[in-house]
């Protein structure tokens, strides 16, 4: 063993003197260093077992290794998880994540692929890897029943990022429940180093119940058809990199991420809200574009994007497509931390009262007594009739349609713990916003929720009908309450 | 010469009466024509038949490798069975934690069809099957009722429905119990349909790998229910042994009794 890595180290040795050496001769002559060799000719050394990582984590870069014959062992799962807050989906996977295990090796490697089924699984599967040069990708080749396992091999001769995926019949289906992954070909001598490296993929998701239907929720066949997602998701849920599984970094360092869309159907515009990309790999491949803000992800695509984070804060990864983000669970966090840098960004001032002055030729403002507006008493019914209004219209889009709101952004209001504590603090909240950080049933929210332009009357409906809704505890709140509320 | 004649109806009217005991767990089906989704352009025509209602069990299996020891884990011939061969039943002679009446699995075609002979049966073709399995509860085609191919789809992705005991799904038209939602099951001819598994490429009816000629377009894209059944088998080979895939046995009908 020690002896293989003395060896390793020397012949890692001799081939950074030699690059080195190549530079030093080639810098004059830009045409000898772009001239690659055949890739099909590149010899491998050895023999390596790959390591593969879960989302979002990836595999150490190849850096300068030399090529070696690779092999990757991948197992196909079909399991229960959490889609999102109290809603299940049968998912099958590569290695038992959605997105399966990231798969990294350079180019001139030759890989060796195993697939295997597990037992319990009720179908056949199989692997087409777009890094293939072959037919099918290796579908025909890994075609495999369940308890059975299936081996084949292949020589990467294109250096990129490349989606991988099942497709067996329905292939739709079998992507749809989440068999899709990224395997990265590196270039020789690997690609520039950075400080952080990610995978997320977004991938659509079509299930019986519509977004946030609790309790476990079947594949629909026929919204998967039309194409109406109910769920847009990163890394294979609802919260997939929000809350504990958020993304991380420190200011001053380089970010990559390997960005894939697994689909099946729908195209990504991903964007950083709060960032801008350095360089983006356009499709994964050679060409490569600089400060961009959103990038294309074609279905079955991916691309990387590199960035380096300048201040402190929270980065909000999105489908700019950008009702999938607010409505359908496109959502995901990249947490800075590090000091304030005010040269890059300041945001250290108060607010201030700003009148315009009255546009010319507008009707005048009327004369006499403010009419006392009549105080409508309504009924309960329709209280929580115009509370629903309001809450559509106004709450909805951060809290959700049932109050389940988005794990780590948008704390819930159904059956929360907070709420149902002090309804003081709720008017407040409503009336002149709430900031900072919050613990809602367990978890720990940090954000900023604006005052809303409501009236009392409207604030009022608004929290009667939240209080009466979706198991919380049925307070009546009133105008006067509200009034009372400073 | 009169006697011995009635002797051979007696004989005959016994013969008769035992066979229709036996049939009690099996009933009948009438045929007919339709098309599949895959293997034909054209309507394909099943004859009359008796099916079982429900799958083989574990105890139906015991006692078949009781009088037929050849089949037994530790006898069967590597040819016929690969290793994962009853790799849940404990011994040859226990199917140990599983359920009696539970469907038998990890069993290879060459056992499955060697079971159906020797109760002096068959396999189901791949059509037969399919066209039973078109049932729903009360129509004998029941593809384009609302809601059939989803739930069928349910039951699919259910995980571990082959430790349920037969009888526990539903009941079709023609009484056939458990053809969706326990197992997969056999079928005499089922790698006459090849799918490669590059499913794309089959779907469209291109020229396929293994036997360009089987590959011809789906009937039905939106099937997926039959989808997965055809690339179920085409996944597996003869002497495969599968956690989820059991079978059950038909009968043809006395020539006299196929009259349709």
């Amino acid at each position: 063993m020690n002896k293989k890595n003395n060896k390793n180290r020397r012949w890692y040795a001799a081939v950074f003197l030699m690059t080195v050496m190549g530079m030093g001769l080639f810098t004059s002559c830009d045409k000898a260093v772009a001239e690659k060799k055949d890739p099909e000719t590149i010899k491998v050394y050895g023999e390596t077992i790959a390591e593969l990582t879960a989302p979002p984590m990836v595999p150490r870069p190849v850096g300068d290794r030399a090529a070696t014959k690779l092999k990757i062992e991948m197992e196909v799962i079909e399991k229960e998880m959490e889609m999102a807050d109290g809603v299940t989906y049968n998912y099958w996977t590569f290695d038992g994540s959605v997105p399966g295990s990231f798969i990294r090796a350079r180019v001139g490697d030759e890989i060796e692929f195993t697939l295997k089924n597990h037992p319990d699984s009720k179908l056949p599967h199989n692997i087409d890897l777009h890094a293939v040069n072959g037919p099918g990708g290796g579908a025909e080749a890994t075609f495999v029943a369940p308890g059975q396992q299936r081996t084949f091999t292949f020589k990467t001769l294109n250096p990129g990022l490349y989606v991988y995926h099942c497709a067996t019949a329905p292939v739709g289906m079998h992507i749809a429940n989440g068999m899709y992954g990224l395997i990265l070909v590196e270039p020789e001598g690997g690609l520039p180093p950075v400080d952080r490296e990610y995978y997320v993929m977004q991938g659509d998701f079509y299930t019986e119940g519509e977004y946030g239907e609790r309790g476990f929720q079947a594949f629909d066949m026929n919204k998967a058809i039309k194409e109406q997602a109910d769920y847009v998701v990163f890394n294979g849920k609802v919260g997939g990199i929000t809350g504990e599984n958020e993304l991380y970094a420190e200011v001053g360092e380089t970010v990559r991420i390997f960005m894939g869309n697994g689909g099946p159907n729908l195209v990504s515009s991903f964007h950083i809200i709060g960032e801008i990309f350095d360089t983006v790999r356009l499709e994964g491949g050679d060409l490569v574009n600089h400060n961009v803000q959103t990038t294309l992800i074609p279905a079955g695509g991916a691309a990387t994007v590199e960035f380096k984070v300048d201040v402190p804060g929270e980065l909000v990864l999105v489908d700019h497509s950008i009702f999938r983000a607010f409505n359908k669970g496109a959502l995901g966090i990249l947490n800075v931390h590090g000091k304030e840098n005010t040269k890059v960004f300041d945001d250290n001032f108060e607010a201030e009262p700003y009148n315009p002055e009255p546009i010319l030729g507008s009707a005048p403002i009327e004369d006499g007594e403010p009419e006392e507006k009549a105080v409508e008493v309504l009924s309960l019914a329709d209280k929580m009739e115009r509370g629903k209004t309001v809450y559509n219209q106004t709450c909805m889009a951060c809290h959700q349609t049932t109050g389940q709101g988005i794990a780590g952004v948008f704390p819930p209001l159904a059956e929360s713990d907070y709420l149902n504590a002090d309804v003081t603090r709720a008017i407040k909240s409503v009336k002149h916003g709430l900031s900072g950080e919050i613990e809602v049933n367990g978890n720990i929210y940090n954000s900023v929720m604006p005052p809303q332009a409501l009236s009392d009357e409207d604030v009022a409906n608004v929290l009667t009908y939240v209080y009466k809704n979706w198991g919380n505890n049925g307070t009546e709140v009133t105008t006067e309450m509200v009034k009372a509320v400073n | 010469m009169k006697t011995i004649f009635r002797l051979a109806v007696a004989i005959a009217v016994m013969i008769q009466s035992q066979t229709f005991g036996q049939s009690e767990s099996m009933v009948k089906i009438e045929g007919g024509s339709y098309l599949p989704l895959y293997g034909t352009e054209q309507e394909v025509v099943v004859g009359d038949f008796l099916m079982d209602v429900t799958p083989v069990t574990n105890q139906d299996f015991l006692e078949f490798l009781q009088e037929n020891p050849q089949w037994k884990k530790s006898q069967v011939r590597p040819l016929f069975a690969d290793s994962n061969y009853l790799a849940t039943w404990p011994s040859d002679d226990s199917y140990g934690a599983n359920l009696p009446s539970a469907p038998v699995t990890m069993i290879s075609w060459y056992a499955a069809k060697n079971y159906c002979e020797w109760l002096e049966m068959r396999l189901p073709t791949i059509d037969e099957w399919e066209y039973v399995a078109m049932a729903s509860a009360t129509r004998p085609d029941g593809r384009q009722e609302a809601g059939f191919q989803k739930t069928i789809l349910g039951l699919y992705e259910a995980p571990n429905t082959y430790k349920n005991e037969v009888g526990t799904t539903f009941r079709n038209y023609w009484g056939v119990e458990d053809l969706h939602g326990l197992v997969w099951e056999w079928t005499m001819d089922f790698n006459s349909i090849m799918i490669g598994g590059e499913s794309r490429k089959d779907s469209a009816g291109g020229g396929n790998l293994f036997c360009a000629g089987a590959a011809v377009g789906a009937s039905d894209v939106k099937d997926y229910a039959a989808f997965m059944r055809y690339t179920f088998r085409g996944s597996v080979k003869a002497k495969y042994a599968v956690k989820n895939l059991g079978f059950r046995c038909v009968k043809d009908l006395p020539a006299d009794q196929n009259k349709n």
